[in-house]
């Protein structure tokens, strides 16, 4: 079976479907790759690398829209629609919701048509999530964007010509691209700040080294399929308060929030843009829904009140090289699930599957019923103050410190009222020796327990003593094998420990 | 021996005996306090082999140390054997040496206890000295039972001749008990009795010892032989403790006494790392009794493969890189392939750590010695609370062969078997690449969540043949 890869033609768009490092990894599942000639060309993958892959190129588009299975980044043009084979499977992404003509045109073809924006956002299908990926990128970029026309360094550095602040930069919304907004903010030494509505994202915020903006508002924003879901009326007053204190403070704002289906929320108003200093830049990933700030146009970067507001809707466009090889890779994953080239099947009992499943030969069957997801976590912070109290009450070592010292005392004294002062002396050796014993052996690293071990067990051979003193008595044999044991004890024990430590060299 | 060399200074007078026992335990105690320290580690030994030496040099010229023609031949023959064990042995059976080498000791109490009981200077004491030394002569032979018996069967667990998987007798906390009061009413029969009567009660009670000693380890499984090792390290330093006592020998009381505690705060610090009492341990079948149902949640999402061609390039391009080795390093003898892998990316300016979880392994300390074996150098090998902070700047994460010590459920699932034990927080790290021969569970028996972790790769294989690739795919 043959993949076939069209050039994008989509205006200035410069990704491509796949890069070729996945021509190898369909040529394993038995698919045979045909890719347009300068598909790849904007994204800098050459065709030649496609060639050496393994991948035939196609001398124009029409033999590539020939083909059964083909794999695309945006919808195909009407025109594309047009020039698909009947029966065939276009797997791209589709955004169904806004494509109705498309759609119409393309089930006229009576098509199988998969969209890799519908695969469900369950951990199984994470592998194959393009949303996450193309997020990721357009994080980052956005984080390139904002620097590039932001006048400063993002870096704080203190040099002869005098001290530079690094710049602050505030991030709404920790989904995909908002982490990646703040791993590559951190990365160019900014002071990076972030908020969400959902309290979980919290430990992912301050594991790449932000800081979380909290309200004084219990309300948790998860939603289903990993996105937030609309907050109440006080909660958001709350939240834009928050934001307009910083505002006033901070030099970039990335806005993510963007909510499935819906025109996104304004978080921005144009009081808080005229707050900013002059110079800021706000980059609003949410364009394409409407935007997060009040003065977004989509597409555009413009400049509002000294402000620059960005609001590119191609980001991952943006970064054609590294969007290709992510999404070529989601792709690989997603053929997977239909099979090898001799036994493709698009199965529709596999959620993942059938989720993303548009058109089935020509039927539309989208929106699937609903899939039940795991992504929100699970509250349960009730318990751990009832724990924290129940260690401390087991594990006060002073307490049972002393409890065990004042039996230690007892028994003693116990000893002392009614035994020979031979043994007593005996009895004061071995409880000093056993202090002496635990307080050198607590200073021992535990990368030397081993040796420890072994000269420790070379040392309980000291019992060889014991046998020597009977072996001129009525039982010589009885403590000639203790001597004997003992012995192989003693040698083995300190040669080996011996050997061992000659090892450890630093 | 040379007769005429001896009898210029033979014998010894009782105090210079005793000064030179004296010594000969400051020695041990330098030689442990040595050990705390791998620079002065080497020396730590030095003072032991001096310590045993003076202590061996002065019993024979005492005076009261005869039949040299017996005791000589047995003593090269012992030291012989020692010594091609030592030079023989695999790093990675050091377990198995070192139990064996408890056994001896446990053995040699047994017989010293009843050789102790025959000797003629026995019969002769009288009154509460007698009752005395008769206790502490049970005590020596029953804790030795328990010692010998118990390494033994530990010995063969470790070396796979006996199966790892806990063996649980039914009522076998009442089986113990059991045998225990047994032994308390045998002996204290035993300490009225006429003589002959008296040895074989004493020679029942040492066969229980025995038994109890095969029972209380067969019931413990394969994963906690770390705490049993060091368990029975602590017996065998009390049986010669036990000894010391019926000898009123200061130097064997206080010899034993060292190690008896030694062992102990080993056995502790294992349990500690595997958030379990000691009592627990002790008392053995774990992961199979009150777990109720053992891994409590089905684990969502899919493990991701990856080849050990990917690996060596995610390696070639990484800054930090973890390596966090298990028994199943031990077990493929992969350490010399690590150390080459390290190397080579060292050579690359790349920065590998070593992270050693403290029951990875056998026995206490177990990967150290192996890392050490291959030549790793000691100050790249850190402790897992050392590191557990800094996991999320590693760019990859090798797991080596190990499992449970990885497994996050651990801290994130109350219900699970191993809740509550300390791991290495591998799931943090960029990237984690587990090597593992298959699927299957850990010794707990604990599904482990980390390998279906988005972060996560699988190479399934012999790590030592995956490694090897990995190696191949680096040069």
């Amino acid at each position: 079976m043959i993949i076939a890869i069209p050039k994008e033609t989509y205006p200035s768009e410069k990704r491509v479907a796949i890069a070729p490092e996945n021509v190898a990894a369909f040529a394993k599942l038995g698919y045979e790759v045909l890719i347009e000639r300068g598909a790849g060309k904007a994204a800098n993958l050459a065709d030649s690398a496609y060639e050496e892959a393994g991948a035939r190129i196609a001398a124009d588009a029409a033999e590539v829209w020939k083909c059964d299975l083909i794999l695309k980044v945006t919808p195909p043009s009407m025109d594309e629609a047009g020039g698909i084979r009947e029966g065939a499977t276009l797997i791209s992404f589709v955004y169904p919701a806004r494509n109705e003509e498309l759609i119409q045109k393309l089930a006229d073809r009576k098509i199988n048509l998969l969209a890799m924006d519908c695969v469900p956002r369950i951990s199984r299908a994470q592998s194959m999530d393009a949303l996450s990926s193309m997020a990721n990128v357009a994080g980052y970029r956005a984080v390139v964007e904002a620097s590039h026309v932001f006048g400063r360094f993002f870096t704080g550095q203190i040099t002869a010509a005098g001290k530079v602040p690094p710049a602050k930069v505030l991030i709404i919304g920790a989904g995909v691209a908002g982490l990646a907004a703040i791993g590559a903010a951190r990365n160019m030494g900014a002071i990076v700040r972030a908020f969400d509505t959902r309290p979980a994202v919290k430990e992912e915020v301050k594991s790449l080294g932000a800081a979380f903006l909290e309200l004084d508002f219990e309300e948790d924003g998860a939603g289903s399929g990993g996105y937030a879901k609309l907050m109440s009326k006080e909660f958001i007053e709350a939240e834009m308060k928050l934001f307009a204190e910083q505002a006033a403070e901070v030099d970039v704002i990335i806005t993510t929030a963007m909510i499935p289906g819906k025109k996104s929320p304004v978080l921005i108003t144009e009081e808080m843009v005229r707050s900013m200093k002059p110079g800021s830049v706000i980059v609003d990933l949410a364009a394409e829904g409407g935007g997060n700030c009040e003065l977004t146009e989509s597409g555009q970067a413009k400049v509002a009140h000294g402000v620059t507001i960005i609001g590119y809707t191609d980001f991952p466009s943006r970064l054609p090289t590294q969007s290709s090889r992510l999404y070529g890779n989601n792709l690989v994953k997603f053929v997977q699930l239909l099979g090898q080239a001799d036994d493709f099947k698009i199965n529709q009992e596999d959620e993942v599957v059938r989720g993303a499943m548009v058109l089935d030969q020509g039927k539309l069957s989208w929106p699937p019923p609903p899939v039940e997801t795991s992504v929100a976590p699970t509250k349960k912070p009730e318990a751990k103050p009832e724990e924290l109290g129940k260690e401390k009450k087991t594990k006060n070592p002073l307490l049972s410190g002393g409890f065990l010292l004042g039996l230690l005392s007892f028994a003693l004294l116990a000893l002392g009222w009614n035994g020979s002062s031979e043994f007593l002396d005996q009895i004061t050796v071995f409880v000093l020796a056993c202090f002496v014993g635990y307080m050198v052996v607590w200073n021992v690293t535990p990368s030397l327990h081993t040796p420890l071990m072994s000269v420790t067990n070379a040392i309980s051979g000291i019992i060889l003593i014991g046998g020597m003193l009977f072996v001129s008595g009525a039982n010589p044999w009885l403590a000639g094998v203790a001597i004997f044991v003992a012995t192989i004890n003693v040698a083995g024990g300190f040669l080996v420990t011996q050997r061992m430590l000659k090892m450890f060299r630093k | 021996m040379n007769s005429g060399n001896i009898s210029s200074f033979y014998p010894l007078s009782d105090g210079l005996v005793t000064m030179a026992y004296l010594v000969s335990a400051i020695f041990f105690i330098l030689s442990l306090g040595g050990l705390s320290k791998q620079e002065t580690a080497r020396r730590g030994n030095l003072y032991g082999i001096v310590g045993m030496t003076i202590a061996v040099l002065a019993t024979f010229l005492s005076g009261k140390v005869s039949n040299f023609e017996l005791l000589v031949p047995l003593m090269l023959g012992g030291a012989i054997i020692g010594a091609v064990m030592a030079r023989r042995v695999e790093m990675t059976s050091m377990p198995e040496l070192v139990a064996i080498l408890h056994s001896f000791v446990g053995l040699a109490a047994v017989l010293v206890g009843i050789a102790s009981f025959m000797d003629p200077g026995h019969s002769d004491l009288v009154g509460s000295d007698k009752l005395i030394h008769e206790i502490e002569i049970l005590l020596g032979v029953f804790i030795g039972g328990v010692t010998f018996t118990g390494s033994v069967v530990a010995f063969g667990k470790l070396r796979g001749s006996l199966s790892g998987k806990p063996i649980l007798l039914p009522f076998r906390h009442f089986l113990n008990l059991g045998m225990v009061v047994a032994s308390v009413y045998l002996g204290s029969q035993f300490l009225g009795q006429e003589h002959d009567a008296a040895l074989i009660t004493l020679l029942i009670v040492t066969a229980i010892s025995l038994v109890l000693g095969v029972h209380l380890i067969v019931a413990i499984g394969g994963a906690d032989m770390p705490v049993v090792v060091s368990m029975l390290n602590s017996y065998s330093g009390w049986a010669a403790a036990a000894a010391g006592f019926m000898l009123k020998n200061d130097l064997l009381i206080i010899t034993g006494a060292l190690v008896g505690s030694s062992g102990a705060i080993l056995s502790y610090i294992m349990c500690n790392a595997m958030n379990r009492s000691l009592v627990n341990v002790i008392f053995g079948g774990f992961g199979t009794g009150s777990g109720g149902g053992g891994g409590s949640t089905e684990i969502e999402g899919s493990i991701t493969e990856i080849s050990a061609l990917e690996v060596a390039e995610e390696l070639k391009e990484s800054k930090e890189v973890m390596i966090v080795p298990g028994y199943g390093m031990a077990v493929a003898q992969a350490q010399h392939v690590v150390k080459e892998i390290t190397e080579t990316l060292r050579g690359k300016d790349v920065n590998v750590r070593f992270a050693i979880h403290p029951v990875a392994g056998r026995l206490p300390g177990h990967m150290n010695v192996l890392l050490a074996e291959a030549n790793v150098p000691y100050d790249i090998v850190f402790e897992m609370d050392e590191v557990n902070d800094e996991l999320s700047e590693v760019d990859v994460l090798l797991v080596v062969g190990a499992n449970d010590i990885v497994n996050p459920s651990a801290l994130e699932e109350e219900n699970s078997p191993i809740a509550g034990m300390p791991v290495i927080e591998a799931w943090k790290a960029k990237t984690v690449v587990a090597l593992k021969r298959s699927m299957a569970t850990g010794y707990s028996g604990v599904e482990n969540p980390l390998y279906y972790k988005e972060n996560c790769r699988m190479l399934f294989g012999d790590a030592k043949d995956s490694l090897g690739q990995v190696l191949s795919g680096l040069n």
